[in-house]
């Protein structure tokens, strides 16, 4: 009736899962019975759950991305925990079967929950209003994507206090992860969130690339479009092309589990190699994913921040494009040691080498776009510099480490492990930083406080480099990846420090926290009431903050590249008063929750084997998705006289402020006054 | 948030209503660009694991050419009347439409009753996908492509409801363009098949 | 059933282009058929035929029956599937060459 699930699945003789499943009851619990006593059901409903605007649904991303990556952070300081313990062959606190599922959750989580909702929270948040949009090209499906991610993170979290997560690491090789060696249902709950999240993903790299070639305004031609535009496109690019590798594979997977095939067991045929070699053709991409639309929340932040258009426009687009074709032939350089020989390790590594060379130029324009600008030192920089720094000294170990002679001695050592940290954490993170920093008052209508978002990159980057530079210097000693314990004692010291580094970082996760609350807190003080926080360049910060939810009440006609600054520059008269128009909006959906809540039941159910649940499950995709097409009420218009209400609030907002300045303001004020008095 | 309006037409903006049908067939076209994309990744893992047969059959072993050459004849008049349905929306005959579909259906569910009954008849004799990695591959690749003749066919359903509940409209015409170029690309997608599977195999 | 304007007739196919590219297609069809089923050519000339035959059918049905154009949506069509072919040709070829020096080396599959 239960298929494999019964009361033995919930890990009772597990005191750590125990109590964290306490504390997320706990909070649970508080959460719904806060919205409760609020009265706050119908509100979460009608303006988040089922909404199909894409800032809010880029919100909802982000703050899902901030929670998980509170548990991908408790994975990484519990084996940092671990590997500061279990030295000289001591057990530490962490049997190896537990050890095991926490990298992998570690992983997984990381790449899958956090980096990936941000990238496309921001990309959400920002796009359509960038290219003067009023929304995606599909906001049904947009919404839709939003949610199979969300169940998706929900079956991750249900796998650490129902059953057990996979213990194959956050790839699940085969035949490692084959039915044989992993019997238990640890590898399906991977399966499925990734499947899940893998469709969600996939749904959004078609919405945007078409938004982004169909929906741009009038005037705005490809060569005119903000770099976080371009670097969004071909992320989108790299996500159509790339993430139908990673459904097959797993599919491929999940046949050999259930129904007894034989693509990658050992026996029958199966060449487990192969598995191997598709994981990555899609793995590479996804990581230029992860770091493309990164890079361009620097381009955005160097050039607002240093007052000067970005440097070399045409090469930045170009090393963009270049880099997502290159990033489809250099796959092999994750397994050179597998062992395809000599002429095909040397093939792959050079073209590894290649692709360095389109980032070392988009290095040199934000250097370039600096020189002769006047930087201000905000957050968004700081993580920005802190980024310059960090990520070409992991992309210099990744050129190391692309040289397939070195790569023998280095695979599956702990500077595999510190490198991709370095780029990482130093590309994406950072970038997620400087994006969440920059980006956030367009979304909430106040700025977040400088003072915490600096002491939390302070950390993040001292953090950073007491954490991983040791992993280095292990790594020459011999030290591997995903050590439970290990033998040497003299590694111990140099695995402590790794683990203060990790403290150290932590306590940058902490100062985002105070910094939410303090901002929070003091949301009045810093309100952006203007729109146009930092003096921005791009159409985004035309609008008011947070922006209608039509984006535009006339859509916005381009001449060039960064077309709101220069519209800035040329006059501060007002526009010419072309008439309020009707604006034709979608409607909410239903069906987007439902039916990703049937795809958590089929998720679920598949992985207990309840095959009865499963059917439930698909026919309620089906049947829901079905209902939605039979559904002809999908939009509206707002009528002319609301937008224009909504206008002139916004008009009459700006005005009064004007006769007095934010506190935020006036510090930006003082300390520009500051840098010149002292220069 | 705002209420209808009754009308908008007067106060529209210029551009409004820019191409929503067009937008939405380039969209599933790149939606088809992504399961080509998954096709052609189930062809390489084929053809790394056909010769896989673990002292089980090998391809010349198991195909029938006739069968396949049939099978490729009702796909193939399908498409064309995909597209004589497609041409009669164009001009408006919507029973012509429904017809053409209902004919289409029928063509394809011989086509998905055929690889069925191939399938079974395989799996009777001991020679299942899970026999060896050459017959996981074989089952894989074409039982994915018969599973997304298989949604094709519960599609072209919806749409026949559709056209006979709301008539060929904003919402239906666009719908039925998209069906057709997911029935065409699974036309292209049976020629690599075909060729590249069964014909080669046998060699 | 036929149209008054060339124009849409170019976008959106007729009769006649339809059945010509049936007519093309039942050709491009019972060819390789006919070679492999009589075996009355080589190995390799066979597979070259059934390659070929293949590529010439798929470009018939992508220009006949979906209209495949370098106009439509301003190129992107195309240019997304040029794109797309490019990275399978990459991926697929790449794999292939990749699996063939594993099985030599590493003596599985």
């Amino acid at each position: 009736m239960f298929g494999k699930l019964s009361l033995e699945s919930i890990p009772y003789h597990e005191p750590i899962i125990m109590v964290v499943a306490a504390f997320m009851a706990i909070g649970g619990i508080a959460l719904l019975g806060a919205l409760t006593y609020y009265r706050k059901w119908s509100w979460l409903w009608n303006e988040w759950f089922t909404s199909v605007d894409h800032k809010k649904l880029g919100i909802m991303y982000f703050i899902v991305a901030l929670v998980m990556l509170l548990r991908g952070f408790s994975d990484a300081i519990m084996m940092r925990t671990q590997q500061a313990m279990a030295a000289g062959g001591a057990a530490g606190y962490l049997p190896p079967e537990h050890y095991d599922q926490i990298f992998t959750a570690h992983g997984v989580i990381m790449i899958f929950f956090v980096a990936m909702p941000m990238v496309i929270g921001l990309m959400n948040l920002v796009v359509p209003l960038q290219i003067g949009a009023r929304d995606v090209a599909f906001p049904f499906l947009n919404n839709l994507s939003f949610w199979l991610f969300a169940v998706a993170a929900i079956l991750v979290n249900i796998s650490l206090v129902v059953g057990e997560f996979a213990k194959t690491g956050w790839l699940a090789y085969a035949p490692l992860s084959g039915i044989e060696f992993s019997p238990g249902v640890g590898v399906d709950y991977w399966i499925w969130a990734l499947q899940i999240s893998g469709i969600g993903t996939t749904l959004t790299g078609i919405n945007f690339f078409v938004t982004i070639l169909k929906m741009r305004t009038k005037g705005m031609t490809m060569f005119r479009m903000p770099i976080f535009t371009w670097t969004s496109l071909c992320a989108n690019v790299l996500i159509i092309a790339s993430f139908p590798i990673l459904t097959a594979t797993i599919a491929l997977l999940t046949l050999d589990r259930y129904l007894g095939m034989h693509f990658f067991t050992n026996d029958f045929g199966g060449n487990m190699m192969m598995y191997v070699n598709l994981i990555w053709a899609w793995g590479h991409p996804e990581v230029y994913i992860l770091i493309l639309p990164a890079f361009g929340v620097f381009s955005e932040v160097i050039s607002t921040f240093a007052r000067k258009r970005l440097f070399g426009y045409m090469t930045m687009v170009w090393a963009t494009i270049a880099i997502t074709l290159l990033s489809f032939i250099v796959w092999l350089h994750h397994f050179f040691t597998m062992g395809a020989g000599a002429n095909v390790n040397a093939f792959f590594g050079i073209m590894t080498m290649i692709i360095a060379i389109p980032t070392g130029v988009k290095v040199f324009n934000w250097l370039f776009t600096m020189f002769r600008g006047s930087l201000e030192l905000t957050s968004p920089v700081l993580w920005t510099l802190g980024f310059i720094i960090t990520f070409t000294l992991g992309g210099m170990t990744g050129v190391m480490l692309a040289v397939p002679a070195a790569n023998f001695v280095l695979h599956n050592s702990l500077f595999v492990i510190a490198h991709f940290h370095n780029v990482i954490i130093g590309g994406v993170v950072f970038g997620m930083m400087a994006g969440l920093t920059f980006w956030f008052p367009k979304a909430f209508g106040f700025t977040l406080s400088e003072k915490w978002g600096k002491r939390s990159f302070w950390c993040w980057f001292i953090g950073f480099y007491v954490a991983f530079m040791p992993l280095y210097v292990l790594a020459f000693f011999g030290a591997v990846r995903r050590m439970q314990s290990y033998a040497n004692p003299e590694w111990q010291p140099w695995m402590i420090l790794a683990w203060v580094g990790a403290v150290i970082i932590m306590m940058g996760i902490a100062c985002t926290v105070i910094q939410f609350w303090v901002s929070i807190r003091d949301r009045k003080l810093n309100a952006d009431v203007t729109g146009d926080p930092w003096d921005g360049r791009t159409l985004e910060w035309s609008t008011s903050s947070p922006a209608p939810f039509y984006n535009f009440a006339r859509l916005p006609e381009v001449g060039d590249i960064d077309s709101f600054w220069s519209q800035k520059q040329r006059s501060n008269e007002q526009l010419e008063e072309a008439p309020y128009t009707d604006i034709h909006m979608p409607r909410n959906t239903v069906a987007g929750p439902v039916i990703s809540l049937f795809a958590l039941v089929l998720g679920f159910a598949l992985v207990w084997h309840i095959w009865w649940l499963a059917a439930v499950g698909a026919i309620g995709v089906m049947g829901s998705f079905i209902a939605r097409v039979f559904n002809d009420d999908v939009d509206y218009y707002v009528p002319a006289a609301e937008v224009e209400r909504i206008e002139r609030e916004h008009q009459q907002r700006v005005k009064n402020s004007e006769s007095y300045q934010s506190v935020a303001d006036v510090e930006r004020a003082e300390r520009k006054h500051q840098r010149y008095v002292e220069v | 948030m705002a209420t209808d309006t009754l009308h908008h037409g007067a106060s529209l903006e210029p551009h409004e209503h820019h191409d929503a049908a067009g937008t939405k067939v380039f969209g599933f076209w790149v939606y088809l660009m992504s399961d080509l994309v998954i096709f052609g990744s189930l062809f390489a893992t084929y053809a790394v694991l056909m010769k896989g047969t673990a002292g089980g059959p090998t391809a010349a072993d198991i195909f029938e050419l006739p069968f396949v050459l049939v099978e490729t004849f009702l796909l193939l008049v399908s498409s064309f009347t995909f597209g004589m349905g497609v041409l009669a929306m164009n001009a408006n005959r919507i029973n012509q439409v429904k017809a053409w579909l209902a004919v289409t259906f029928l063509l394809g569910a011989a086509f998905v009753g055929m690889e069925i009954y191939e399938f079974q008849h395989l799996i009777h004799q001991g020679y299942g996908p899970d026999r060896s990695a050459f017959l996981s591959s074989f089952f894989t690749l074409v039982g994915t492509h018969g599973l997304h003749v298989t949604f094709g066919l519960i599609w072209i359903l919806v749409m026949l409801v559709q056209l006979s509940t709301k008539g060929l409209n904003d919402m239906t015409r666009p719908r039925i363009l998209c069906l057709s170029l997911f029935w065409h690309f699974l036309d292209i997608v049976w020629i690599c098949v075909f060729s590249f599977v069964y014909l080669m195999g046998v060699l | 059933m036929s149209h008054s304007s060339s124009s849409s007739a170019n976008a959106h196919g007729s009769v006649k282009s339809y059945v010509t590219g049936l007519v093309l297609s039942l050709i491009l069809t019972i060819i390789p058929f006919a070679v492999v089923m009589s075996g009355a050519l080589s190995i390799l000339s066979t597979v070259i035929v059934v390659a070929v035959t293949a590529v010439l059918q798929i470009l018939v049905q992508l220009v006949m029956f979906m209209h495949m154009n370098t106009k439509a949506d301003e190129g992107w069509n195309l240019m997304s599937f040029v794109f797309t072919l490019t990275i399978l040709v990459l991926v697929v070829g790449g794999s292939l060459w990749i699996m063939q020096h594993l099985h030599l080396n590493m003596m599985i599959g």
